[in-house]
């Protein structure tokens, strides 16, 4: 079933993008992330233009992230205080994004930033992921005792100056390190067509010190939010939002988010966790080798 | 007084001594909506020879090339090169009009119908586009980027030869048929038809086609460039609707 999209300006077939949807839903459903790191690159594979996936990728996310919020949101699962401040990070950083963006193209070289930077922040935490799951399993399975770990923020965030308190995290620590977690999850989001909550869960986990109980639900508030500011930023400054391309991506994504969410009641939270570091990390290499082999294409072409 | 009369005809006589082309398109209209993939020009017409003579047997066939022709763009290329390990983008040229679509079907191969000079001048064969570059450089590298961007376009199907493709029937009408790919630009197109003799262009005609997008895609296309607040609003409500709408939905199972 083929279908033009009026935005990238060529034909695709409907069932294949719809598949991908699925798919790429499938596992945020299972992992609670948003999957746009993963939509990006394969548009780019499937052929459309890199800031066409990117912008529209972007929208999936928010898509993706709607019922979890509101799920997180009716058992309490949400800092609202906390995820504001995010927010704010989160919209100026795409703001910046947007002008880090169009600089980047001017230079030629947003192709290459999106492939370093991909590789990078799904290489590390891909690796950090790893390991953690492996150990956890074997906590799980008795061949290692647990290691009690304290929760505490990191020392650098309680260097920071202006302490506010965020109740339902649980903390008493300076909003300039959430506004800046936000800030640069803005940007990446902007740049990436991600949300960024595979950054943002670590990142509020080991360096913020929150409470379990509300990080997933806030990072889901923060990347709704975060990711519609993301897909008004691309609509007014590169016009490049496919609406069509979103429309099909999240009717596969939302039927396979549901789907996902069930299905990861099933099985083990550190199984979970080990799979989705090992797709992470293929993802990881499968960019570095798209860097570092010789490309098809040595020219490229860019109207003016 | 008869000297008089003969300088006046002169142009009439001398324009009956050139055959006249009377081409046509199949379409002249393509528009673009959800479910095109393409399209296929028909170009066809007749050669009309002086006094309605039709070429006789001993006489050269004439040859027939059909150019159809995108609109022209202002590009730029950039050409790749490894960098510490990983291919980035380096050199770049800029050009002030480079078609952005060129096909050109022929009765036989091009380089067999006319010579290098012909071609350049009625630009007629992908390598005789004149490209106009913005940016002065070595004409080796200029070289390496006109190949390089029509090689990109030739992938595409953007960018083709098509010798052959022209079908002559009893040296006076002629016809071709030329694939219009799905990733097509926009614009005015035109489709020129030359008669070409003993290297020699005889008669030339044009014709203009018109590729749009229409219904539901040229409003989308329109919107997003005019009214870019609403539209990325529009996208937005449609994500949180279609996630939301999953939810209730699902529960209900």
């Amino acid at each position: 079933m083929d279908l033009y999209l009026p935005i990238a300006n060529l034909s695709v077939n409907a069932l294949v993008i719809v598949a991908l949807g699925f798919g790429v839903g499938l596992l945020s459903g299972m992992f609670g992330v948003g999957g746009g790191f993963l939509t990006t690159p394969l548009l780019i594979f499937y052929g459309i233009p890199p800031t066409v996936a990117a912008a529209s990728a972007a929208s999936q996310v928010t898509g993706a992230s709607v019922s979890g919020v509101l799920a997180h949101f009716r058992r309490g699962g949400v800092d609202l205080h906390m995820g504001a401040v995010l927010v704010v990070g989160g919209v100026i950083g795409s703001i910046a994004g947007a002008g880090l963006f169009t600089l980047l193209r001017k230079s030629g070289q947003i192709d290459v930033v999106i492939g370093v930077l991909y590789v990078l922040m799904l290489g590390s935490i891909g690796g950090l992921m790893l390991h953690e799951s492996i150990q956890a399993i074997r906590v799980t399975r008795g061949a290692r005792p647990p290691r009690p770990r304290k929760r505490r923020h990191h020392p650098l965030v309680a260097m920071l100056p202006l302490r506010w308190r965020f109740y339902s995290s649980g903390l008493y620590i300076s909003p300039l390190a959430p506004l800046l977690l936000g800030f640069f999850t803005g940007i990446l989001t902007v740049l990436l067509g991600v949300g960024g909550g595979f950054i943002l869960v670590p990142a509020m986990l080991y360096l913020l010190g929150m409470g379990t109980q509300v990080v997933v639900g806030t990072s889901l508030f923060q990347i709704l939010f975060v990711t519609a500011a993301a897909t008004m930023v691309h609509a007014t400054t590169t016009k490049a939002v496919d609406i069509v391309l979103a429309a099909l991506l999240l009717l596969g994504s939302v039927v396979g988010a549901q789907m996902g969410a069930r299905f990861a009641l099933a099985v083990k939270p550190e199984y979970l966790r080990f799979i989705l570091a090992v797709i992470v990390l293929l993802v990881a290499v499968r960019m570095l080798l798209g860097l570092a082999w010789q490309p098809d294409e040595i020219y490229s072409v860019e109207l003016l | 007084m008869r000297r008089l009369l003969l300088l006046a005809l002169a142009p009439l006589l001398m324009g009956q001594a050139k055959p006249v082309l009377v081409p046509d398109v199949s379409q002249r209209d393509i528009e673009i909506a959800y479910s095109f993939t393409g399209a296929e020009l028909l170009l066809f017409g007749a050669i009309l020879y002086p006094g309605g003579r039709t070429p006789g047997q001993g006489e050269k066939p004439a040859d027939i090339v059909v150019v159809v022709k995108g609109p022209t763009q202002s590009v730029q290329v950039r050409e790749k090169e490894k960098v510490a390990g990983i291919w980035v983008n380096a050199q770049r040229m800029r050009y002030r009009s480079a078609p952005s679509f060129y096909a050109i079907a022929s009765s036989r191969p091009i380089d067999q119908i006319v010579d290098e000079r012909t071609r350049a001048i009625y630009e007629l064969g992908v390598d005789s586009l004149q490209l106009s570059p913005a940016s002065g450089a070595a004409p080796e590298v200029q070289a390496r980027f006109d190949k390089g961007l029509e090689d990109l376009r030739a992938r595409t199907g953007l960018y083709y030869q098509a010798p052959g493709a022209v079908e002559i029937t009893d040296g006076v009408l002629y016809r071709a048929r030329l694939a219009i790919p799905a990733r097509v630009p926009i614009g005015k197109f035109t489709a020129e038809t030359f008669l070409i003799r003993d290297g020699r262009v005889l008669a030339a005609a044009v014709r203009g086609i018109e590729i749009r997008k229409s219904g539901f895609e040229r409003f989308v296309a329109h919107s997003a460039e005019h009214y870019s607040v609403i539209y990325g609003i529009v996208a937005v409500a449609l994500s949180i609707l279609f996630g939301w709408g999953a939810g209730a939905v699902w529960k209900r199972f």
